[in-house]
């Protein structure tokens, strides 16, 4: 609409596109990826709370007698998971200053973590003495261990992706966003944990 | 306080106090199951409520790129129901006079929330639509060059989207005065100075008089 003939626009093409949120797109697609997945760990997390309320037992005898979660061995896994965040953080502030071996150390260790906390969680299941037909319980454990789990197999690659990349030299202190969101997926990994290992094995 | 996953950092911070909050709920739940619970609502409604109460460190300023002669002045004027109103006509006609200059009226749709919700924004934008008309007609008869259109019910996003395209390297906003106008009282010409680094006019419309 316009009360002049003349036209404003002096260059050609469509215009710049538009960026209201002022975030970057794919700092902004991770955020909603995160936000995701939260509803989806909140879904497994609603029906493990409704399997234990139900529970005839319920609440003080979790897991059904006579099984038993192997507390121990899954604590020192948290330990391990929790340690590759530190590393993680590690890995992105030594970018981020230039120093590119305390960078791949860093990720190499966080890598490395992530692999042995998921082997010991195939370990876990081997030797938990229960299995997805034994119950409600045994369902549920699985599903929202096995997610969680499904989850650092995804970090797990992503990392892979950004070893590999940095050893080709890619990354600098200026352009690392390609080690942040794996970073931030991380951590969101980390954080369900806690939760999964606070509510699952603990209370 | 900014998003907790905005950045690794961020996120690093959360995951440190998300360890203390389960650390500490699980020890009230091992003393008891309902203190458990008490305590995980207290800190859940405490996040909730540092997250909407604190604001994160704001973007920087926007620099517009220079569209057209360097010389021209690009004024991009804001404007709901006080588009017509004489200050802002005077305010407009001062600066075309002063500069060569390019106006852009923007009328946002306004609309209620709920009709927003449910994607009732015809009337709106048919009533913007007559706003705009009108401001145009009448700048086109006082020799104003103009061109406009209708925005997002969102000032702000509004703005955004006519910057974009205008490029403008000056803003006036046209409002009611302070206590009948929804847009002051949302902080929308404070937004709009914080956002971008060019000169913001704020005109204030008395239409009552």
């Amino acid at each position: 609409m316009t009360s002049h003939a003349e036209a404003v626009h002096d260059h050609h093409g469509p215009p710049e596109a538009n960026q209201s949120s002022r975030i970057d797109a794919r700092l902004l697609g991770m955020l909603l990826f995160i936000a995701s997945e939260a509803m989806l760990f909140g879904s497994f997390f609603t029906a493990y709370f409704f399997v234990r309320v139900v529970n005839p037992g319920a609440p003080s005898e979790w897991p059904p007698e006579p099984y038993h979660f192997p507390v121990f061995v899954a604590g020192v896994n948290t330990a391990i998971l929790v340690t590759s965040s530190f590393t993680m953080h590690w890995a992105l502030q030594s970018i981020k200053r230039g120093n590119r071996t305390a960078f791949l150390a860093g990720m190499v260790l966080t890598f490395m973590m992530g692999f042995v906390f998921l082997l010991t969680q195939v370990v876990e299941y081997l030797n938990v003495g229960f299995n997805t037909g034994d119950g409600a319980f045994a369902s549920v454990f699985f599903g929202l261990t096995g997610l969680h789990g499904a989850h650092v197999f995804v970090g797990l690659t992503l990392l892979g992706m950004v070893i590999v990349r940095g050893f080709r030299g890619h990354f600098t202190p200026e352009h690392h966003l390609g080690v942040e969101l794996p970073g931030i997926y991380w951590h969101f990994v980390d954080v369900m944990w806690i939760v999964v290992y606070s509510v699952v094995y603990l209370i | 306080m900014e998003s907790p996953f905005r950045s690794e950092a961020a996120a690093f911070r959360f995951l440190l106090l998300s360890i203390g909050a389960f650390a500490l709920i699980v020890g009230a739940s091992w003393i008891n199951p309902w203190l458990g619970l008490l305590l995980f609502l207290a800190l859940s409604g405490t996040a909730v409520w540092v997250y909407t109460r604190q604001r994160g460190p704001g973007p920087p300023r926007e620099q517009i790129a220079q569209l057209g002669h360097p010389d021209e002045k690009r004024v991009l004027v804001v404007a709901n129901e006080t588009v017509g109103g004489d200050e802002l006509m005077e305010v407009i006609g001062e600066l075309a006079l002063a500069d060569k200059s390019l106006f852009y009226v923007i009328c946002p749709a306004l609309n209620t929330r709920l009709k927003t919700w449910t994607s009732d924004e015809d009337p709106a934008r048919a009533a913007a639509r007559i706003r705009l008309q009108t401001m145009l007609e009448r700048l086109s008869s006082v020799g104003v060059e103009a061109q406009g259109d209708i925005g997002d019910v969102d000032p702000l996003v509004a703005v955004e989207d006519a910057v974009r395209l205008f490029r403008p390297n000056e803003l006036v906003v046209s409002t009611h005065p302070e206590g009948r106008s929804n847009w002051l009282e949302r902080g929308v010409v404070s937004a709009l100075r914080e956002r971008y680094e060019m000169p913001v006019t704020h005109v204030v419309v008395d239409l009552s008089r």
